[in-house]
């Protein structure tokens, strides 16, 4: 199955080569160091710089600036009563542009907190509008940029592998890529779906967003492990572990890891990062973690940081930051006009897609319901009394 | 006291806690933040981090983890933060939680519960709203429980964490802060395994549970029909005497879930009321459900569940023949 060398069904040779001891396997004797172009206070080496050309370098702070006005205007249309929920991605712009700027159209991706890789892909803001709106069409969009969101913490892992195990066998020149948090790394799913792609030399590409919290839960209490990068080696794969807030550091390392994955070698990339506002609208961080906490990653800011590194580089002069925010609010607007503007929505649709072909005992259902909402007007009264999406 | 369906938990977790020292709590988020709907709001500060723990994000440990527990003699009741998230830890319920007596022919138990909030329109995203509680009751060993009301989920809560036997929990959440009653004092136990009357009536008999309740009452009471109208409580074991009692006068019978139609706890109880009392039926036996669909996303989730005109239909098709 695979040609690498193992030493998972030999006794070493000559025996014990302890002293006689017992020795520990430990996480103590691991050394894991922090991928990092971009200090925090700004200072970088030349040589380190990815290859970029500068519309690229300039690419990378509008994708950033977007994800956070994204994020702004989606939790004030939340208050607003306009979104069901919505889960902020504030603070962790490097790491979710950083990454998804690696990746090609026929690659797959398969996201938890990210919302502006769908839209690198080409999926618009009203796609994920209608998402958050609970509108089945926003993962129809999505799906057809080879992407989709998954809800349920680390249950799309296993799909990763799988989508990378079709690409193995079609010899594809593309990689899967799960993207998951700290809390996804404690689901078997997670385990399961990271071993596969071991065990099978798949095409896989795990990146893991550590934004530091499952809602109330802090990594340190998720796991007993001292970083999640090391958790990769128990696959037998490969890991990088990178400073989120740095975007040249996590795109380096996404592009350094896509490149080897395409080769068959899954790699799990641990970018250390944090969320800045809430779990999701509903949350309230108070109650488990400190203002003080908040303001020194607020410190850490990811925009800040590249701002600094394009004053350096002399590109800072090409940005007028005023107008691409006001073109990214307009590009917002523009996108919930049109998700306002959606036909209201049949009850056929709820029928629709369950299977190839609706069985009778479905369809039987589904015209006994119209027949009622025909019969019963008073039926709209009580779907239309309460909030929409 | 006057407590919600919600506070009603925290109540019934609260006096679990303080009568038994070997009652754990445990499951994602339930310490630090009082978990994510407040129900064990307060046990942290109450009864301390040995006995009450956030857990890391794990479905299947946490329920695998209770049953090791409860072997040992420890009495876990775990939260799963949402009903969309139980399915990683079927296995769990399949393969051991609700086995361990069988299998060890009563010589180890496994008596734990297992919380959840379930159902559709809390306007959340998707796998936060189904309502299976039809396939756990499939689980042979199992019992499963689902309040309608405040008193009744304080009583029942109470009575599953002293059950010997492993209960899944069920917590309509679309109703956690809808109703506000008195609530009883002290310790307070409702049975496993008892229907309620809720209101009697000799027309028809309606069969409903959790928050399929409150729809179900009013379309009763708007239509001046007199049904009966039974609050089923348990799922399983199932009170097949109250309902059958029941029908028997009637001589018909609606049964209303909120959870897909085919083969959910609707069909049980069709099929028991034609075992014991199908001489007695006037009429083919209703159901109002959920349908043959996964639960819409929050923008059309209320067209999926009944709403009193549905079950009103439902019930005037049992008046009709």
């Amino acid at each position: 199955m695979s040609d690498r060398e193992s030493d998972i069904r030999a006794p070493p040779a000559t025996g014990d080569d302890g002293g006689g001891e017992v020795r520990y396997l430990s996480q103590s004797d691991l050394s894991v160091p922090t991928h990092q172009i971009v200090a925090p206070d700004g200072s970088y080496d030349d040589g380190a710089i990815p290859d970029l050309d500068d519309e690229e370098l300039l690419d990378l702070y509008r994708w950033m600036v977007t994800d956070r006005v994204f994020s702004r205007r989606m939790v004030n249309i939340q208050r607003r009563g306009e979104l069901g929920t919505f889960g902020s991605t504030r603070g962790q712009e490097a790491s979710i542009v950083g990454s998804a700027f690696t990746l090609r159209p026929d690659d797959w991706l398969y996201v938890g907190r990210a919302w502006t890789p769908m839209f690198m892909r080409g999926a618009s803001m009203k796609d994920m509008i209608l998402f958050w709106r609970g509108i089945e069409e926003g993962q129809e969009a999505f799906a057809r940029h080879n992407s989709q969101i998954a809800i349920s913490i680390g249950s799309h892992v296993p799909l990763v592998a799988g989508l990378a195990w079709g690409m193995q066998l079609d010899d594809a020149d593309a990689v899967a890529t799960a993207y998951i948090g700290d809390g996804a790394t404690s689901t078997g799913a997670a385990h399961e779906g990271i071993n596969l792609a071991g065990a099978l030399s798949l095409p896989a590409l795990f990146f893991c967003q550590n934004n530091q919290y499952a809602i109330s839960l802090n990594v340190e209490e998720q796991t007993g492990a001292k970083t999640l990068a090391q958790k990769a080696l128990a696959y037998g794969i490969d890991a990088i572990r990178v400073d989120g807030q740095d975007v040249l550091a996590v795109y380096d390392a996404v592009q350094t890891a896509r490149e080897r994955v395409k080769d068959g070698k899954p790699v799990f990339v641990e970018s250390v990062t944090y969320r800045l506002d809430a779990h999701t609208t509903s949350d309230d961080p108070t109650r488990y973690r400190d203002e003080e906490e908040v303001q020194e990653w607020e410190a850490k800011d990811p925009i800040e940081r590249y701002r600094s590194f394009l004053q350096s580089e002399g590109l800072w002069s090409r940005i007028d930051h005023e107008s691409i925010v006001d073109d990214i609010e307009t590009e917002f607007d523009e996108a919930l006009a049109t998700a306002d503007e959606l036909e209201e929505r049949r009850v056929r649709e709820l029928f629709a897609h369950v299977y190839d072909e609706l069985p009778s005992e479905l369809s039987r259902q589904l015209e006994a319901f119209e027949a009622l909402l025909e019969e019963r007007p008073e039926m709209d009264d009580y779907i239309e009394q309460r909030p929409k999406g | 006291m006057q407590a919600t369906i919600v506070q009603a938990v925290n109540e019934a977790l609260h006096g679990a806690m303080e009568r038994d020292d070997r009652v754990v709590v445990f499951g994602e988020d339930v310490a630090e933040s009082g978990g994510v709907f407040r129900a064990t709001d307060e046990l942290l500060e109450e009864f301390g981090s040995d006995r009450v723990v956030d857990t890391p994000l794990s479905e299947i440990a946490i329920v695998g983890g209770a049953t090791g527990m409860a072997m040992y003699g420890y009495r876990p009741v775990v939260e799963i933060q949402f009903s969309g998230f139980l399915p990683p830890a079927f296995d769990q319920l399949v393969t051991n939680t609700s086995r361990i007596r069988w299998r060890t022919r009563g010589e180890l138990t496994a008596p734990m519960v297992v919380r959840m909030p379930y159902g559709a329109g809390v306007r959340a995203l998707e796998h936060h709203s189904e309502s299976l509680e039809g396939a756990y009751a499939h689980i042979p060993g199992l019992k499963v429980a689902v309040p309608s009301t405040p008193a009744d989920t304080k009583g029942l809560l109470t009575a599953a964490i002293r059950d010997p036997d492993p209960v899944l929990f069920m917590e309509p959440k679309r109703i956690y802060r809808s109703i506000r009653e008195e609530i009883p004092e002290g310790d307070h136990e409702v049975p496993l395994g008892e229907a309620a009357v809720r209101r009697e009536g000799d027309a028809v008999t309606v069969v409903a549970w959790g928050a399929m309740m409150p729809p179900t009452l009013e379309a009763v009471d708007d239509s001046g029909i007199d049904a009966e109208v039974i609050d089923l409580r348990t799922i399983s074991p199932m009170d097949t005497e109250t309902v059958v009692e029941s029908v028997k006068k009637t001589g018909r019978c609606v049964v209303v879930h909120e959870g897909p139609r085919t083969l959910g706890v609707g069909s049980e109880l069709v099929a028991r009321i034609n075992d014991e009392a199908l001489m007695y039926l006037e009429a083919p036996i209703e159901r109002v459900t959920g349908f043959d669909t996964p639960v819409p996303l929050l923008s059309m989730e209320d067209f999926y569940f009944p709403h009193p005109p549905r079950i009103l239909d439902g019930i005037e098709s049992a008046l009709s023949d």
